[in-house]
């Protein structure tokens, strides 16, 4: 009933028959996906590309770091945006909720926020994000109403959205624009204050490696205790080997990106360092948007592959008949998947406006088409039923890669817009021919 | 069906005696049901009951109603008007889950699975089981599909694909598995064997009697007479929405109801109802 296919979170093929030779039998003992080889093969020759017509600017630490931070707010909306089209619905409103929700809280913050808590105290930071989620959330909730109870499609339901909340933006404060007043807040869009550092790097992605390895660990316990097949223990250091040489190596560009000499000073005045002789040498490091963006993702998966509410999630794209008639209140859940799509949308809100220091009218304009577009680059099937949340971050730096290097080599927007509109449908014929076969 | 005239022409002898206790309340009354859709009504003053340990066939052509009659008590449909009562209490059952609170289970027709889930998200598809943290305990649930799928269909072994990738019978395997997983009281059968091979149909019969040991009551909808006469203590027959009537399996003739579902044609052995023909 319906095309969606098998590679979702849930119904990975099992390690199995591990007899198996060559390069399917390969796959199989790892369970790498082949999808998911597929785009980090397309990742790295974006890069390289890109690198090598930009004349080497590309794949430096800077460039990277740049990308990462740039990522973020795309990325944490692309992450919900799984949910909603697993669900068979879509959301064209992401980028105006977040338009929205951006101006609520400058204004929140300007306004009331600072004025009642007092300049510096480090309360305003985080009203402001409970002003903007709580905001995302009802924004969502009556989208998610209108689609689930009152059965309007979703298509045409964020799609008035789209309009009304862009609207809604502009009525907040008339159009202006409005600069934060908190510098904690701002620490949320990264930027040199904005990281934190190779030490707190180094600490981060040791954290990461042990969350990593004991993860694989309580995955193969679990599985031996049933006395399931568990993977062969060479592919089990094999995945597990990749994945630490990507942190580490992660680790090691953000560190490599250096804070410009006068910002470096700046620094050092603050925190009472003497400068060498040869100058101060101060990594960056992990930008804290970035940190939150994978914050989200590891929530934002774990939501979609260990809890009930994900399982239905699932469900519902499978088959919505069948999941009403097991006794799982689809509207409800429905409604659900919008609201924490309009809470995610207020996170990238305020790493967006954050970065700029100001909420403006017109920001987060097309990134709903960002957004899809990495969820379906990232393997969610616009039929319903499957994708994940990894490949979503995945397809969200996809599209921020091609987004930034176009940039990098100095093409004109209206060109841009045609590569990437020009993309997503290639991306998307690509994923049919895909199903197709793997069906 | 396979099931054709020349088949059945035996008038074989009622094969066990009517044992059920119906001295007690009903464990399912359905009375006067009616729904329609649109123009078409569908299931037109039907009235049917259920006893614990009892059997009951609905039969009935194609279109005659039987799924639409069972998907009320399921709570998939709400009813136009009409009651339901489960032991002798009036019930509300406006969804699946009320439904599923009174113990009331069911095999779907349409099977009704999540193909893009594995067969023990299925089983426990609305009722996890969830680890102390909170959490699906997918191992836990797969250890459990993997017993009651034995049971059922012992050649099975894909756990870990989606239901799409399963043969129809499988499908239907896991469907069955997943009604007798949470000690329903009440089972609705709608076509349970028709995709099964006869090892797991077989099977099916020896669950069924299994069941009815255990006093569960079960609503059984299948057009291989055949089965009917071996299975069921009771057979109702609805033709176009209507009850033709019904009777104790061991009082009729498998010609007599072949009559009753062909022509509408109640016999001397069965209770006639609204649908019978009239003389
Ligand atoms: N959801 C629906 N919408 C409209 N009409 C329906 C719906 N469900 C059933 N019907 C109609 O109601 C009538 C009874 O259908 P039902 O499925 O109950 O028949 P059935 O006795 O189960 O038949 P079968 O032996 O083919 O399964 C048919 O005329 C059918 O077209
Ligand atoms: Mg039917």
């Amino acid at each position: 009933m319906s095309e969606a296919t098998s590679d979702t979170a849930l119904t990975r093929p099992a390690a199995g028959n591990a007899t198996r030779g060559g390069f399917k039998g390969f796959l199989r003992a790892t369970e790498i996906d082949t999808r998911m080889l597929g785009m980090i093969g397309a990742l790295l020759v974006i890069w390289v590309g890109f690198h090598i017509l930009s004349g080497g600017t590309f794949l430096t630490p800077r460039n990277l770091w740049n990308l990462s931070v740039q990522t973020a707010s795309v990325g944490v909306m692309a992450t919900g945006m799984v949910l909603v089209i697993v669900t068979r619905n879509i959301d064209l409103s992401v980028g105006s909720i977040l338009g929205v929700t951006g101006m609520i809280m400058a204004v929140a913050q300007t306004q009331y926020l600072t004025p009642m808590l007092g300049y510096d105290s480090g309360l305003v930071w985080i009203a402001t994000l409970i002003v903007g989620l709580i905001c995302g959330l009802l924004i969502g909730g009556l989208q998610g109403f209108i689609i689930a109870y009152l059965g309007v499609p979703a298509f045409i339901v964020t799609l008035g959205g789209l309009l009304v909340w862009r609207g809604g933006a502009w009525w907040v404060a008339s159009g202006r624009t409005i600069p934060l007043t908190d510098d904690n807040f701002k620490l949320l869009g990264g930027g040199s204050d904005g990281s934190i550092g190779a030490t707190w790097s180094w600490i981060f992605a040791a954290a990461a490696i042990v969350f990593i390895v004991l993860a694989a660990v309580a995955a193969r316990r679990r599985r031996k205790r049933f006395n399931f097949t568990i993977k062969p223990i060479w592919a089990e250091i094999l995945t597990l080997g990749l994945s630490l040489i990507a942190v580490v190596a992660a680790t090691m560009i953000v560190n490599a990106y250096m804070l410009p000499a006068p910002l470096a000073r700046r620094y050092a005045e603050a925190h009472n360092l003497t400068v060498p002789p040869g100058g101060l040498e101060i990594s960056f490091g992990y930008a804290i948007p970035v940190l939150l963006f994978i914050g989200v993702g590891i929530v934002m998966a774990f939501i979609a592959r260990r809890t009930r509410f994900g399982r239905y999630v699932f469900a519902i794209g499978g088959n919505p008949e069948a999941a009403e008639l097991a006794g799982i209140n689809t509207k409800r859940v429905t409604m659900m998947v919008f609201m924490l799509m309009g809470m995610l949308a207020a996170i990238a809100a305020a790493i967006s406006t954050a970065r700029l220091s100001s909420a403006t009218n017109a920001q987060g304009t097309l990134d709903e088409l960002y957004t899809i577009a990495a969820a379906v680059i990232g393997g969610t099937s616009l039929a319903g039923g499957a994708g994940t949340i990894f490949g979503a971050m995945l397809g969200a730096l996809v599209m921020q890669s091609l987004q930034s290097g176009m940039v990098l080599l100095g093409m004109d927007t209206p060109l841009q817009n045609i590569v990437v509109g020009a993309v997503l449908v290639v991306a998307v014929w690509l994923d049919t021919i895909y199903r197709r076969r793997s069906a | 069906m396979s099931t054709t005239m020349e088949q059945i022409t035996d008038h074989g002898p009622a094969h066990h005696h009517d044992t059920i206790d119906r001295s007690g309340p009903a464990l399912v009354q359905m009375e006067d049901i009616s729904i329609a859709f649109g123009g078409i009504h569908a299931v037109d003053g039907a009235s049917i009951d259920l006893y614990p340990g009892e059997v009951v066939a609905l039969l009935g052509h194609n279109g005659a109603g039987k799924s639409t009659l069972i998907k009320i008590l399921s709570g998939a449909y709400k009813r136009d008007s009409g009651e339901i009562y489960v032991r002798g209490d009036k019930a509300t059952i406006a969804n699946p889950r009320d439904a599923k609170a009174y113990g009331i289970e069911t095999i779907y027709q349409t099977l009704a699975l999540a193909d893009n889930v594995d067969a023990a998200a299925n089983l426990f598809l609305g009722r996890e089981i969830m680890t102390a943290w909170g959490t699906l305990d997918d191992a836990a649930m797969e250890a459990e599909a993997r017993k009651v799928m034995g049971r059922l269909n012992p050649n099975f072994r894909r756990f870990k694909e989606p239901v799409k990738a399963l043969s129809g019978g499988q499908r239907q395997s896991v469907a069955i598995a997943r009604a007798i997983l949470f000690n329903a009281k009440i089972l609705i059968m709608d076509e349970p064997t028709a995709a099964l091979g006869p090892q797991e149909t077989a099977q099916v019969a020896d669950l069924i009697k299994e069941l009815k040991k255990e006093d569960i009551g079960i609503f059984l909808i299948s057009h291989d007479i055949h089965d009917v006469f071996d299975l069921s203590d009771r057979v109702v027959v609805m033709k176009n929405g209507q009850v033709v009537g019904s009777a104790r399996t061991e009082d009729v003739t498998k010609d007599e109801v072949l009559g009753m579902i062909i022509l509408g044609k109640c016999p001397p052995g069965a209770t006639p109802g609204p649908g019978a023909m009239k003389e």
